[in-house]
């Protein structure tokens, strides 16, 4: 069951994605950036931590999680050091997420030669 | 041929815009890769025992290796041409991001090419996001009392 669900729901961000693409003259960046923001703004009354429950990997594979991701590592050390935990906690989770691509992205790029 | 009686013709002939194509293979190759996302998480925890939490991280790691390994032989170009958000909004489309950036600017040098301009599409995510947290964690403090 989980497994539908996990289909609808990033199915249905991407749906969102495409229609907002195809109907304004927005580019991806800028979808990607407002996915983001969403993610963290749904973050503030605990609503997507819901949907992680509920849809599983499905909520966690779409870029709102990324949003999601770093309003949440910020919240756990503002609960040790208050305000200032929220400038130490904040790449707490998504570091993972970002080392890789870094990491990933330089190696590869010395191997490979871009393609046409 | 009156005007108005062409106008109807071309109109007859010209395909519309697939908009609703577009939305249906995106729904579907995002569906796909959220139950790929799903099964990762899965099997993650059961092959090496973990939380689900952390094994939710082995599958960001895992994607984002996809992404940019695909990228790199030159597939993911055209399965982003094909599939438009249904590979962008996943953190795939991160990955590619990097990735592509990488590859282009690879030819001007180490630092002044590939170091300078890695984030150059993907870093405007990493700008927002964090801005965007930081406001509503200050909001999530004040308001909703942490």
């Amino acid at each position: 069951m989980i497994y539908f669900n996990a289909f609808l729901f990033c199915g249905l961000v991407c749906l969102i994605g495409q229609i907002i693409l195809d109907n304004t003259k927005l580019t991806p960046g800028h979808i990607t950036t407002i996915f983001v923001i969403v993610g963290a703004f749904l973050d503030v009354f605990n609503l997507y931590d819901k949907l992680v429950l509920w849809a599983g990997g499905g909520a966690l594979v779409p870029i709102t999680s990324f949003g999601h991701l770093l309003i949440h590592g910020a919240m756990d050390t503002v609960n040790n050091f208050g305000i200032m935990g929220l400038f130490m906690g904040m790449f707490d989770l998504t570091s993972s997420g970002i080392v890789a691509a870094i990491v990933f992205s330089f190696l590869l790029s010395l191997i490979f030669q871009p393609k046409d | 041929m009156e005007k108005k009686d062409y106008k109807k013709l071309v109109d007859k002939y010209t395909p519309n815009a697939p908009r609703f194509k577009n939305a249906i293979i995106a729904f579907l190759i995002g569906g796909f890769m959220g139950v790929l996302g799903n099964f990762l998480i899965d099997a993650y925890s059961f092959y090496f025992n973990l939380s689900s939490k952390d094994a939710g991280v082995f599958m960001i790691i895992t994607l984002v290796f996809i992404g940019c390994f695909l990228t790199c032989l030159g597939f993911f170009d055209k399965w982003v041409n094909f599939a438009k958000c249904g590979l962008i909004v996943p953190i795939t489309g991160f990955a590619h991001a990097c990735q592509s950036a990488a590859l282009e600017y690879r030819k001007e040098g180490l630092v002044t090419g590939i170091g300078a301009n890695m984030f150059k599409l993907a870093g405007s995510v990493i700008i927002f996001g964090v801005v965007s947290a930081y406001i509503f964690g200050l909001l999530r403090i004040f308001v909703m009392g942490g």
